[in-house]
Protein backbone atom coordinates (compact mmCIF):
# COMPACT_ATOMS: atom_id res chain seq x y z
CA UNK A 1 0.00 0.00 0.00
CA UNK A 2 0.93 3.23 -0.96
CA UNK A 3 0.13 6.56 1.23
CA UNK A 4 1.12 10.56 1.03
CA UNK A 5 3.63 12.00 3.22
CA UNK A 6 3.18 15.86 3.57
CA UNK A 7 6.52 16.87 4.74
CA UNK A 8 7.58 20.00 3.14
CA UNK A 9 5.59 19.05 0.24
CA UNK A 10 2.32 20.09 1.75
CA UNK A 11 4.12 23.26 3.61
CA UNK A 12 2.78 26.05 1.41
CA UNK A 13 1.70 28.73 3.73
CA UNK A 14 -1.47 31.11 2.48
CA UNK A 15 -0.17 30.36 -1.29
CA UNK A 16 -3.60 30.01 -3.22
CA UNK A 17 -1.42 28.60 -6.37
CA UNK A 18 0.39 26.24 -4.43
CA UNK A 19 -2.39 25.14 -2.26
CA UNK A 20 -4.74 24.04 -5.22
CA UNK A 21 -1.78 21.97 -6.58
CA UNK A 22 -1.72 19.98 -3.31
CA UNK A 23 -5.34 19.93 -3.42
CA UNK A 24 -4.74 18.53 -7.35
CA UNK A 25 -2.13 15.70 -6.31
CA UNK A 26 -5.00 14.60 -3.17
CA UNK A 27 -7.51 14.36 -6.13
CA UNK A 28 -5.30 12.31 -8.20
CA UNK A 29 -4.17 9.95 -5.08
CA UNK A 30 -7.48 9.64 -4.65
CA UNK A 31 -8.21 8.68 -7.58
CA UNK A 32 -5.44 5.95 -7.78
CA UNK A 33 -6.41 4.34 -4.75
CA UNK A 34 -4.90 5.95 -2.24
CA UNK A 35 -6.27 6.37 1.01
CA UNK A 36 -3.32 7.26 4.34
CA UNK A 37 -2.35 10.69 4.33
CA UNK A 38 0.28 11.50 7.27
CA UNK A 39 1.38 14.54 8.15
CA UNK A 40 2.31 16.40 12.01
CA UNK A 41 1.75 19.82 13.85
CA UNK A 42 5.96 19.86 12.90
CA UNK A 43 5.33 20.37 9.38
CA UNK A 44 4.12 24.14 9.50
CA UNK A 45 1.09 24.54 7.18
CA UNK A 46 1.24 21.09 6.21
CA UNK A 47 -2.39 20.33 8.29
CA UNK A 48 -4.87 23.33 7.06
CA UNK A 49 -3.66 22.50 3.56
CA UNK A 50 -4.34 18.94 3.80
CA UNK A 51 -7.83 20.22 4.91
CA UNK A 52 -8.24 22.31 2.17
CA UNK A 53 -7.49 19.66 -0.04
CA UNK A 54 -9.74 17.35 1.78
CA UNK A 55 -12.93 20.04 1.67
CA UNK A 56 -12.54 20.67 -2.20
CA UNK A 57 -12.62 17.17 -2.95
CA UNK A 58 -15.68 16.54 -0.57
CA UNK A 59 -13.96 14.76 2.18
CA UNK A 60 -13.32 11.50 0.17
CA UNK A 61 -14.61 8.24 2.16
CA UNK A 62 -11.66 6.26 1.61
CA UNK A 63 -9.29 8.71 3.47
CA UNK A 64 -7.02 7.13 6.38
CA UNK A 65 -6.19 10.26 8.43
CA UNK A 66 -2.82 9.60 9.98
CA UNK A 67 -1.85 12.38 12.34
CA UNK A 68 0.98 13.11 14.96
CA UNK A 69 1.74 14.69 18.22
CA UNK A 70 4.20 16.61 18.74
CA UNK A 71 4.60 18.36 21.87
CA UNK A 72 7.22 18.45 25.04
CA UNK A 73 3.88 19.20 27.05
CA UNK A 74 2.06 16.15 27.91
CA UNK A 75 -0.81 18.71 29.10
CA UNK A 76 -0.65 20.65 25.58
CA UNK A 77 -1.22 17.10 24.13
CA UNK A 78 -5.03 16.85 23.46
CA UNK A 79 -5.20 20.52 22.72
CA UNK A 80 -2.95 20.10 19.88
CA UNK A 81 -4.64 16.81 18.57
CA UNK A 82 -8.37 18.51 18.79
CA UNK A 83 -6.28 21.53 16.61
CA UNK A 84 -5.03 19.18 14.20
CA UNK A 85 -8.59 17.63 13.75
CA UNK A 86 -9.93 21.01 13.13
CA UNK A 87 -7.37 22.16 10.43
CA UNK A 88 -7.74 18.47 8.97
CA UNK A 89 -12.08 19.17 8.92
CA UNK A 90 -12.76 15.39 10.14
CA UNK A 91 -14.60 13.82 12.80
CA UNK A 92 -11.90 12.11 14.37
CA UNK A 93 -8.43 10.45 12.86
CA UNK A 94 -7.94 7.01 12.09
CA UNK A 95 -4.76 6.91 13.49
CA UNK A 96 -2.36 9.35 15.93
CA UNK A 97 0.97 8.78 16.61
CA UNK A 98 3.67 10.30 18.90
CA UNK A 99 6.15 11.95 16.59
CA UNK A 100 9.64 11.55 17.12
CA UNK A 101 8.85 9.58 20.61
CA UNK A 102 8.53 13.44 22.10
CA UNK A 103 7.13 13.12 25.28
CA UNK A 104 6.03 9.30 24.84
CA UNK A 105 4.82 8.03 27.93
CA UNK A 106 2.36 10.93 28.71
CA UNK A 107 1.04 11.06 25.12
CA UNK A 108 0.83 6.79 24.73
CA UNK A 109 -1.37 7.44 27.33
CA UNK A 110 -3.73 10.26 26.65
CA UNK A 111 -3.85 8.42 22.70
CA UNK A 112 -5.12 4.97 24.22
CA UNK A 113 -7.58 6.45 26.56
CA UNK A 114 -8.80 8.26 23.32
CA UNK A 115 -8.73 5.10 21.84
CA UNK A 116 -10.74 3.45 24.76
CA UNK A 117 -12.98 6.44 24.27
CA UNK A 118 -13.46 6.34 20.61
CA UNK A 119 -11.79 9.25 19.79
CA UNK A 120 -9.44 7.61 17.88
CA UNK A 121 -9.63 4.16 15.84
CA UNK A 122 -5.59 3.48 16.22
CA UNK A 123 -2.28 4.68 18.32
CA UNK A 124 1.06 4.41 17.27
CA UNK A 125 4.88 6.23 17.60
CA UNK A 126 7.34 6.93 15.13
CA UNK A 127 10.96 7.94 14.96
CA UNK A 128 12.99 8.42 11.22
CA UNK A 129 16.44 8.11 9.91
CA UNK A 130 17.45 5.35 12.49
CA UNK A 131 17.10 7.33 15.42
CA UNK A 132 16.42 5.73 18.48
CA UNK A 133 15.75 2.38 17.27
CA UNK A 134 16.45 0.82 21.35
CA UNK A 135 13.38 2.49 22.59
CA UNK A 136 11.31 2.07 19.03
CA UNK A 137 11.80 -1.60 20.25
CA UNK A 138 10.86 -1.66 23.77
CA UNK A 139 7.65 0.56 23.53
CA UNK A 140 7.05 -2.08 20.46
CA UNK A 141 7.45 -4.57 22.99
CA UNK A 142 5.74 -3.06 26.20
CA UNK A 143 3.07 -1.08 24.87
CA UNK A 144 -0.09 -2.20 23.05
CA UNK A 145 0.52 0.25 19.84
CA UNK A 146 -1.16 -0.43 16.43
CA UNK A 147 0.92 1.07 14.52
CA UNK A 148 5.27 2.25 14.66
CA UNK A 149 6.47 4.05 11.84
CA UNK A 150 10.45 4.38 10.69
CA UNK A 151 12.30 4.92 8.09
CA UNK A 152 13.29 1.90 6.02
CA UNK A 153 14.50 2.05 1.92
CA UNK A 154 17.01 0.41 -0.23
CA UNK A 155 20.31 1.71 1.36
CA UNK A 156 18.26 2.22 5.10
CA UNK A 157 17.96 -1.45 6.02
CA UNK A 158 18.66 -1.41 10.10
CA UNK A 159 14.88 -2.11 10.70
CA UNK A 160 15.28 -5.56 9.03
CA UNK A 161 17.24 -6.68 11.76
CA UNK A 162 14.72 -6.29 14.65
CA UNK A 163 12.33 -3.73 14.35
CA UNK A 164 10.24 -5.39 11.27
CA UNK A 165 10.58 -8.77 12.04
CA UNK A 166 9.35 -7.74 16.10
CA UNK A 167 6.27 -5.94 14.32
CA UNK A 168 5.34 -9.05 12.20
CA UNK A 169 5.26 -11.07 15.49
CA UNK A 170 3.45 -8.46 17.57
CA UNK A 171 1.04 -7.95 15.09
CA UNK A 172 1.83 -3.82 14.33
CA UNK A 173 1.79 -1.99 11.44
CA UNK A 174 4.14 -0.56 9.87
CA UNK A 175 4.57 2.83 8.27
CA UNK A 176 7.50 3.53 6.42
CA UNK A 177 8.75 7.42 6.04
CA UNK A 178 11.70 8.51 4.19
CA UNK A 179 11.40 5.51 1.15
CA UNK A 180 13.42 7.95 -1.27
CA UNK A 181 15.47 9.33 1.25
CA UNK A 182 13.78 12.86 1.12
CA UNK A 183 14.38 12.72 -2.85
CA UNK A 184 17.95 12.28 -2.14
CA UNK A 185 18.00 8.36 -3.46
CA UNK A 186 15.30 9.40 -6.66
CA UNK A 187 17.64 12.18 -7.73
CA UNK A 188 20.81 10.05 -7.82
CA UNK A 189 19.50 7.56 -9.95
CA UNK A 190 17.43 9.60 -12.51
CA UNK A 191 20.15 10.08 -14.75
CA UNK A 192 21.30 5.69 -14.47
CA UNK A 193 19.17 3.59 -16.49
CA UNK A 194 16.98 1.16 -14.92
CA UNK A 195 18.38 -2.38 -14.90
CA UNK A 196 17.08 -4.98 -17.35
CA UNK A 197 16.34 -7.30 -15.31
CA UNK A 198 13.57 -4.26 -12.94
CA UNK A 199 11.22 -4.93 -16.25
CA UNK A 200 9.91 -8.36 -15.19
CA UNK A 201 9.00 -6.54 -11.66
CA UNK A 202 6.80 -4.22 -14.48
CA UNK A 203 8.82 -0.75 -13.39
CA UNK A 204 9.15 2.25 -15.34
CA UNK A 205 11.06 4.56 -13.42
CA UNK A 206 13.38 4.10 -9.99
CA UNK A 207 10.58 5.27 -7.35
CA UNK A 208 8.44 2.50 -8.51
CA UNK A 209 11.87 0.08 -7.99
CA UNK A 210 12.37 1.58 -4.79
CA UNK A 211 8.98 1.50 -3.54
CA UNK A 212 9.06 -2.22 -4.37
CA UNK A 213 11.69 -3.15 -2.58
CA UNK A 214 9.92 -0.99 0.50
CA UNK A 215 6.57 -2.82 -0.05
CA UNK A 216 7.66 -6.15 -0.64
CA UNK A 217 8.80 -6.87 2.97
CA UNK A 218 6.36 -8.79 4.57
CA UNK A 219 6.12 -6.89 7.20
CA UNK A 220 5.52 -3.36 5.94
CA UNK A 221 1.82 -2.22 5.89
CA UNK A 222 2.59 1.11 3.63
CA UNK A 223 5.11 3.52 2.75
CA UNK A 224 4.31 7.17 2.46
CA UNK A 225 6.37 8.68 -0.37
CA UNK A 226 5.39 12.95 -0.51
CA UNK A 227 4.98 14.56 -3.71
CA UNK A 228 4.17 17.93 -5.03
CA UNK A 229 3.61 16.70 -8.68
CA UNK A 230 0.64 14.60 -10.10
CA UNK A 231 2.19 12.31 -12.26
CA UNK A 232 4.39 11.32 -9.03
CA UNK A 233 1.70 10.29 -6.74
CA UNK A 234 0.31 7.92 -10.07
CA UNK A 235 3.70 6.74 -10.31
CA UNK A 236 4.39 5.87 -6.63
CA UNK A 237 0.90 4.40 -6.19
CA UNK A 238 1.69 2.16 -9.35
CA UNK A 239 4.50 0.80 -7.35
CA UNK A 240 2.02 -1.03 -5.03
CA UNK A 241 0.33 -3.08 -8.00
CA UNK A 242 1.62 -6.24 -10.38
CA UNK A 243 3.99 -8.42 -9.53
CA UNK A 244 6.61 -7.79 -5.72
CA UNK A 245 10.07 -8.87 -5.82
CA UNK A 246 11.14 -11.73 -3.94
CA UNK A 247 13.77 -12.15 -1.20
CA UNK A 248 16.64 -13.26 -4.17
CA UNK A 249 15.42 -10.01 -6.09
CA UNK A 250 15.26 -7.38 -3.09
CA UNK A 251 18.76 -8.11 -2.82
CA UNK A 252 19.72 -8.11 -6.17
CA UNK A 253 17.80 -4.57 -6.07
CA UNK A 254 19.47 -3.18 -2.76
CA UNK A 255 22.84 -4.55 -4.10
CA UNK A 256 22.33 -2.73 -7.38
CA UNK A 257 21.58 0.80 -6.17
CA UNK A 258 24.53 0.30 -3.57
CA UNK A 259 27.01 -0.08 -6.29
CA UNK A 260 25.63 2.84 -8.43
CA UNK B 1 14.56 16.04 21.11
CA UNK B 2 17.62 13.74 22.24
CA UNK B 3 20.88 12.58 19.39
CA UNK B 4 21.17 15.83 18.64
CA UNK B 5 24.43 14.57 16.59
CA UNK B 6 22.80 12.46 14.42
CA UNK B 7 20.59 15.53 13.09
CA UNK B 8 21.61 17.47 10.21
CA UNK B 9 20.19 21.04 8.81
CA UNK B 10 18.36 19.71 6.05
CA UNK B 11 16.36 18.14 9.48
CA UNK B 12 14.95 21.21 10.53
CA UNK B 13 14.00 22.51 6.82
CA UNK B 14 10.06 22.87 6.64
CA UNK B 15 10.00 24.01 3.36
CA UNK B 16 10.91 23.65 -0.56
CA UNK B 17 12.95 26.62 -2.18
CA UNK B 18 9.94 27.06 -4.13
CA UNK B 19 7.61 27.98 -1.41
CA UNK B 20 10.15 30.16 0.03
CA UNK B 21 10.66 32.33 -3.03
CA UNK B 22 6.50 32.36 -4.35
CA UNK B 23 6.63 33.93 -0.43
CA UNK B 24 8.56 37.02 -1.47
CA UNK B 25 6.19 37.07 -5.00
CA UNK B 26 3.41 37.31 -3.22
CA UNK B 27 4.68 39.74 -0.50
CA UNK B 28 6.37 42.08 -3.05
CA UNK B 29 2.80 42.23 -4.93
CA UNK B 30 0.88 42.74 -1.51
CA UNK B 31 3.26 45.87 -0.54
CA UNK B 32 3.93 47.06 -4.24
CA UNK B 33 4.65 50.44 -4.37
CA UNK B 34 5.70 50.73 -0.83
CA UNK B 35 9.69 49.34 -2.39
CA UNK B 36 9.60 52.74 -3.94
CA UNK B 37 9.50 54.41 -0.61
CA UNK B 38 11.15 52.34 1.63
CA UNK B 39 14.51 52.56 -1.05
CA UNK B 40 14.39 56.19 -1.35
CA UNK B 41 14.72 56.24 3.01
CA UNK B 42 17.62 54.08 1.92
CA UNK B 43 19.03 56.37 -0.12
CA UNK B 44 18.30 59.48 2.08
CA UNK B 45 20.28 57.04 4.99
CA UNK B 46 23.18 56.78 3.03
CA UNK B 47 23.27 60.83 2.03
CA UNK B 48 22.20 61.98 5.61
CA UNK B 49 25.63 60.34 6.82
CA UNK B 50 27.67 61.03 3.51
CA UNK B 51 26.49 64.67 4.34
CA UNK B 52 24.68 65.75 7.08
CA UNK B 53 25.41 63.26 9.95
CA UNK B 54 25.81 65.15 12.94
CA UNK B 55 22.30 67.31 12.29
CA UNK B 56 20.38 64.38 10.85
CA UNK B 57 21.41 61.17 13.26
CA UNK B 58 18.68 60.58 15.36
CA UNK B 59 16.76 60.10 11.86
CA UNK B 60 18.62 57.70 10.40
CA UNK B 61 18.11 55.90 13.33
CA UNK B 62 14.23 56.25 13.40
CA UNK B 63 13.86 55.10 9.75
CA UNK B 64 15.72 52.19 11.00
CA UNK B 65 13.29 51.34 13.64
CA UNK B 66 10.42 51.89 11.67
CA UNK B 67 11.31 49.67 9.11
CA UNK B 68 12.50 46.93 11.52
CA UNK B 69 9.48 46.60 13.62
CA UNK B 70 7.61 46.88 9.36
CA UNK B 71 9.46 44.00 8.50
CA UNK B 72 9.05 42.08 11.61
CA UNK B 73 5.34 42.66 11.54
CA UNK B 74 4.44 42.27 7.80
CA UNK B 75 7.04 39.82 6.88
CA UNK B 76 7.73 37.66 9.40
CA UNK B 77 5.20 37.49 11.86
CA UNK B 78 2.52 37.69 8.71
CA UNK B 79 3.97 35.50 5.93
CA UNK B 80 7.30 33.80 7.33
CA UNK B 81 4.99 32.22 10.30
CA UNK B 82 2.83 30.48 7.66
CA UNK B 83 5.47 28.12 6.41
CA UNK B 84 8.29 28.36 9.34
CA UNK B 85 6.44 28.41 12.72
CA UNK B 86 9.82 29.50 14.00
CA UNK B 87 9.55 33.03 12.79
CA UNK B 88 6.91 33.38 15.42
CA UNK B 89 10.02 33.20 18.04
CA UNK B 90 11.96 35.77 16.05
CA UNK B 91 9.88 37.99 15.01
CA UNK B 92 10.03 39.89 18.12
CA UNK B 93 13.30 40.19 18.08
CA UNK B 94 12.95 42.34 15.16
CA UNK B 95 10.61 44.24 17.17
CA UNK B 96 13.16 44.72 19.83
CA UNK B 97 15.77 45.77 17.40
CA UNK B 98 13.42 48.54 16.36
CA UNK B 99 13.02 49.11 19.96
CA UNK B 100 16.95 49.72 20.47
CA UNK B 101 16.65 51.74 17.52
CA UNK B 102 13.93 53.98 18.86
CA UNK B 103 16.04 54.50 22.48
CA UNK B 104 18.79 55.50 20.14
CA UNK B 105 17.03 58.09 18.16
CA UNK B 106 14.99 59.54 21.21
CA UNK B 107 18.49 59.75 23.41
CA UNK B 108 20.59 60.76 19.75
CA UNK B 109 22.85 57.83 20.78
CA UNK B 110 24.50 57.60 17.36
CA UNK B 111 27.04 59.46 15.99
CA UNK B 112 28.66 59.07 12.39
CA UNK B 113 31.93 60.13 11.93
CA UNK B 114 34.15 57.19 11.16
CA UNK B 115 36.76 57.24 8.62
CA UNK B 116 38.99 54.56 7.26
CA UNK B 117 38.93 51.08 6.42
CA UNK B 118 35.90 50.43 9.03
CA UNK B 119 33.76 53.01 7.34
CA UNK B 120 34.33 51.95 3.88
CA UNK B 121 33.31 49.10 5.09
CA UNK B 122 30.08 49.86 6.52
CA UNK B 123 28.64 52.28 3.17
CA UNK B 124 29.61 48.96 1.02
CA UNK B 125 28.20 46.82 3.57
CA UNK B 126 24.88 49.55 3.31
CA UNK B 127 25.18 49.79 -0.31
CA UNK B 128 24.78 46.33 -1.33
CA UNK B 129 22.22 45.97 1.10
CA UNK B 130 20.25 48.61 -0.40
CA UNK B 131 20.74 48.35 -4.24
CA UNK B 132 23.09 45.42 -4.46
CA UNK B 133 20.45 42.85 -2.92
CA UNK B 134 17.63 43.04 -4.81
CA UNK B 135 20.02 42.49 -7.90
CA UNK B 136 20.32 38.54 -6.54
CA UNK B 137 17.03 36.94 -7.95
CA UNK B 138 17.30 38.58 -11.26
CA UNK B 139 20.71 37.41 -11.55
CA UNK B 140 19.54 34.14 -10.33
CA UNK B 141 17.42 33.62 -12.99
CA UNK B 142 14.31 34.20 -10.94
CA UNK B 143 13.28 37.50 -11.97
CA UNK B 144 12.61 40.92 -10.30
CA UNK B 145 9.12 39.61 -8.77
CA UNK B 146 11.74 37.85 -5.65
CA UNK B 147 13.82 40.24 -5.34
CA UNK B 148 14.22 40.98 -1.70
CA UNK B 149 14.21 44.95 -1.15
CA UNK B 150 15.36 46.94 1.86
CA UNK B 151 12.49 47.45 4.28
CA UNK B 152 10.57 44.95 2.55
CA UNK B 153 12.60 41.92 3.32
CA UNK B 154 14.37 40.86 6.40
CA UNK B 155 17.93 39.68 4.87
CA UNK B 156 18.31 43.46 3.44
CA UNK B 157 17.63 45.53 6.22
CA UNK B 158 19.57 43.65 8.38
CA UNK B 159 22.71 44.01 5.80
CA UNK B 160 22.22 47.50 5.55
CA UNK B 161 21.80 47.77 9.62
CA UNK B 162 25.02 46.52 9.99
CA UNK B 163 26.38 48.92 7.13
CA UNK B 164 24.64 51.62 9.60
CA UNK B 165 26.49 50.15 12.47
CA UNK B 166 29.84 50.41 11.01
CA UNK B 167 29.55 53.99 10.03
CA UNK B 168 28.62 54.75 13.66
CA UNK B 169 29.82 54.82 17.24
CA UNK B 170 27.96 55.34 20.40
CA UNK B 171 27.03 53.30 23.56
CA UNK B 172 24.57 51.44 22.53
CA UNK B 173 25.91 50.23 19.30
CA UNK B 174 27.26 47.19 20.95
CA UNK B 175 23.37 46.49 21.84
CA UNK B 176 21.97 47.35 18.07
CA UNK B 177 24.68 44.75 16.23
CA UNK B 178 23.74 41.10 17.68
CA UNK B 179 20.54 41.04 16.49
CA UNK B 180 21.22 41.81 12.50
CA UNK B 181 23.83 39.56 12.82
CA UNK B 182 22.40 36.61 14.62
CA UNK B 183 19.29 37.26 11.18
CA UNK B 184 22.09 37.01 8.89
CA UNK B 185 23.86 33.49 10.34
CA UNK B 186 20.33 32.24 10.58
CA UNK B 187 19.37 33.77 6.89
CA UNK B 188 22.47 32.31 5.80
CA UNK B 189 21.88 28.93 6.97
CA UNK B 190 18.80 28.61 5.45
CA UNK B 191 19.63 29.53 1.95
CA UNK B 192 22.45 27.15 2.42
CA UNK B 193 20.12 24.50 3.31
CA UNK B 194 17.93 24.71 0.08
CA UNK B 195 21.25 25.21 -1.75
CA UNK B 196 20.69 28.64 -3.07
CA UNK B 197 24.09 30.18 -3.72
CA UNK B 198 22.88 33.77 -2.60
CA UNK B 199 23.55 32.19 0.77
CA UNK B 200 26.85 34.15 0.75
CA UNK B 201 25.27 37.12 1.20
CA UNK B 202 24.17 37.40 4.28
CA UNK B 203 26.87 35.61 5.54
CA UNK B 204 29.10 37.99 4.03
CA UNK B 205 28.15 40.81 5.60
CA UNK B 206 28.38 39.15 9.18
CA UNK B 207 31.97 38.24 8.14
CA UNK B 208 32.83 41.47 7.06
CA UNK B 209 30.76 43.08 10.23
CA UNK B 210 32.88 40.93 12.30
CA UNK B 211 36.71 41.97 10.39
CA UNK B 212 35.51 45.57 10.78
CA UNK B 213 34.53 44.88 14.89
CA UNK B 214 37.52 43.54 15.43
CA UNK B 215 39.95 46.00 13.33
CA UNK B 216 37.97 48.43 15.79
CA UNK B 217 38.99 46.90 19.09
CA UNK B 218 42.34 46.17 17.86
CA UNK B 219 42.96 49.94 16.31
CA UNK B 220 41.48 51.57 20.10
CA UNK B 221 43.39 48.97 22.22
CA UNK B 222 46.57 51.32 20.23
CA UNK B 223 47.98 48.10 18.80
CA UNK B 224 47.99 49.57 15.79
CA UNK B 225 47.92 53.60 14.53
CA UNK B 226 45.02 55.30 13.62
CA UNK B 227 43.02 54.72 10.91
Amino acid sequence: MVGLGTWITFNVGNDPGLRDECADVMAAFFEGGGRMIDSSPMYGSSQPVVGYGLQKLGRPPALFSAEKVWTSSATAGPAQIEQSRRFWGVPKFDLVQVHNLLAWKAHLQTLLQMKAAGTVRYVGITTSEGRRHDLVEQIMRNEPIDFVQFSYNVVDRDAEARLLPLAAERGIAVIVNRPFRQGELTNRLKNKPLPEWAAELGVSSWAQLLLKFILSHPAVTVAIPATTRVDHVRENLSAAAGSMPDLATRQRISAHVKAL
Amino acid sequence: MSEWWTYRAEDFLLFSPRVYWRMFESHNAALWPLHVVTLAAGLLIILLIAWRPGVFARWIALILAVLWIFVGWSFLWNRYTTVNWAAAYIAPAFAVEGGLLLISALRDGLAFDRRGPVAWTGYLTLVFGIAGQPLLAPLQGRGWTSSEVFGIAPDPTAIATLGVLLLARGGLVPWLLPIPLLWCLLSGMTLRTMGEPQAWAPYAAVALTAAAWIWTIIRQRGSLPAA
